[in-house]
């Protein structure tokens, strides 16, 4: 694989459109959990709000700012989540990490979340995809501390 | 050591690979365009050379040996310390401390200097666009001592306001740190009327060289500072080697910072007296290797000459800095009147990171963050820039392949549908 197939495997056309019209933009004033996310590395900052009923997300919304990877995997996140059970959301949020650092997946299918895979030949960008993530399971198990990628 | 064949045009750099052999790498498949100087530069076959001709004919640990290795070891060591005195036109050797590098000679004068004289009410000026190795320690002294740290602000231009400098030095101030030139925007601060201001309010002044010394010659008695500091791998020398200029009426009453061995006069349990300046800010084995590669680092650079880099440098800025603005969307971060060789830009609708990534894969080697300057990036609103920052052996070719891969860059963000 040369190195364009590299670039086009990372910046695919769903990852564009995430980053230009991000779904689940905004603040949720009624959210029953959320969290912010931090990367040292860059600077990026996010927030990610989510409603929880009966142990399933019933909604999940995003804002902040950030590079093309990260938006688009906060996007593509929330969209993903939305109906799940928490149990099963914390599971893909490891399995997830797994994909992007080299770890066992299960033989997951990740479905549109699969976009995110080409992140693995530039390790340098691999915390800009975890972002959200990390930070969706701050909220989730109601840390206070900022989420960091580590 | 042969003085390169370098002509101050940015068209022709005839020994380019052949001094720097690393810069003949093809990276991702093509031709390297190492514009990450700010960060740190590439080393010339001289200064490998030297530092590998140090461990296969002189090596020995230097000071109080009494075999001939070890007094050939210390006189190279005492020479490399010469040559650093040369570059920086310090009034006599004894003015130079050795450290890693400018972080840790900036903690020195904050730990030494800075404990011994600070004391509560006291205040600190630096500036807002100091990199976090010129903020920290400060910060860190004046938890310690009761000190007050104070911000020249920067214009939209990124220069100093100098107004505002005048407005804030007083009685209280005791100590002005500034960069020479600033790492995220490239200007060049007036560093000369810094000091008089400073001088004529009773305070000290030191100077963070960091990104000025391999781009313009320095000269410490003509700035008039106290103190400054600078890392020798930002120029052309090793990584883990920097050196620290005090005037020396200041140095030798400095106290120690860190204990050890060769910074000692005489040791018992009951009272240890210490070594004079410098050696008394060298505790323990020093990067000797690495003092010896920045020697032939500082020869390098002599060679070529620092204002036929510097002329050379300003030539590359002019060849590049309208094509960049040609690019619909980029946005200079960094428009001082005087600027030293280094392009922060923001591209509208990419991140500075994505802009990094594209620009990496084809060969092009630039920084993409805060450039170590979070003060100064909230300043301009902005989460980071991407930096192109330059250097002796860059040229057209990689200037041409910066704008072209911003391009490619602007095409892949722009040009699919929506």
């Amino acid at each position: 694989m040369n190195e364009h197939s590299d670039l086009r495997e990372l910046y695919q056309e769903v990852i564009f459109d995430h980053n230009r019209h991000p779904r689940n933009f905004h603040a949720m004033s009624d959210a029953s959990h959320s969290a912010d996310g931090y990367n040292a590395l860059c600077g990026d900052r996010l927030k990610v709000y989510l409603q929880v009923k009966d142990g399933v997300v019933t909604d999940a919304s995003f804002e902040g700012h950030g590079c093309a990877i990260s938006t688009a995997s906060a996007s593509l996140m929330t969209e993903t989540v939305i109906g799940k059970p928490v149990t099963e959301v914390d599971a893909l949020f490891k399995d997830l990490h797994n994909m992007l650092t080299g770890g066992p997946t299960d033989e997951r299918d990740f479905g549109k979340l699969e976009v995110l895979a080409g992140v693995c030949e530039f390790p340098s960008r691999v915390k800009c995809a975890t972002l959200a993530w990390h930070t969706m399971h701050n909220a989730l198990v109601g840390a206070n501390d900022t989420a960091e990628t580590e | 050591m042969n003085a390169p064949a370098f002509v101050v045009k940015a068209s022709t750099n005839l020994n380019r690979t052949a001094d720097f052999p690393i810069l003949a790498l093809r990276v991702r498949g093509r031709r390297l365009a190492y514009l990450d100087n700010g960060a740190t530069t590439q080393k010339p076959l001289s200064v490998i050379n030297a530092e590998r001709d140090f461990y296969l004919q002189s090596n020995a640990n230097i000071h109080r040996g009494v075999h001939w290795l070890s007094q050939h070891a210390t006189d190279l060591y005492e020479a490399a310390r010469e040559r650093v005195k040369g570059l920086l036109n310090a009034r006599q050797a004894e003015e130079i401390v050795f450290t890693r590098g400018t972080t840790e000679a900036i903690n020195l004068v904050a730990q030494s200097w800075g404990r011994s004289q600070l004391k509560a009410g006291d205040e600190i000026i630096v500036t807002g666009m100091e990199h976090h190795s010129n903020i920290v320690p400060w910060q860190l002294i004046c938890e310690q001592t009761g000190a007050a740290l104070r911000v020249v602000p920067v214009t939209d231009s990124g220069e100093l306001r100098m107004d505002e400098f005048s407005a804030l030095l007083g009685p209280r101030t005791r100590l002005v740190a500034v960069a020479h030139v600033s790492n995220a925007l490239g200007t060049i601060n007036p560093v000369d009327e810094i000091v008089r201001l400073a001088h004529a309010a009773g305070a000290k002044v030191l100077v963070d060289g960091a990104q000025a010394v391999a781009h313009q010659a320095v000269d410490v008695q003509a700035l008039d500072c106290d103190f400054y500091a600078f890392s020798g791998h930002k120029l052309y020398g090793p990584t883990g080697i920097g050196a620290l200029y005090v005037r020396y009426e200041i140095l030798k009453a400095m106290p120690p910072w860190q204990g050890g061995g060769d910074m000692i006069y005489t040791v018992s349990f009951e009272k240890s007296t210490y070594a004079p300046a410098p050696q008394r800010f060298e505790a323990g084995t020093p990067n000797i290797a690495g003092a010896i590669g920045l020697a032939a680092a500082i020869e390098y650079v002599q060679d070529v000459g620092l204002d036929d880099i510097q002329a050379h440098e300003q030539a590359l800025m002019a060849y590049a800095t309208p094509m960049l603005l040609e690019l619909p969307g980029l946005r200079l971060i960094g428009t001082a009147a005087h600027k030293s060789g280094i392009l922060s830009f923001v591209v509208e609708g990419i991140h500075p990171h994505d802009l990094g990534t594209i620009l990496d894969t084809e060969g092009v080697a630039i920084r993409a963050g805060h450039h170590c300057a979070m003060p100064l990036m909230t300043r301009f609103g902005i989460p980071g820039t991407a930096r192109a920052s330059l250097g002796l052996y860059n040229d057209e070719n990689d200037i041409d392949a910066l704008v072209a891969a911003l391009r490619k860059a602007q095409e892949m963000f722009a040009g699919r549908a929506s």
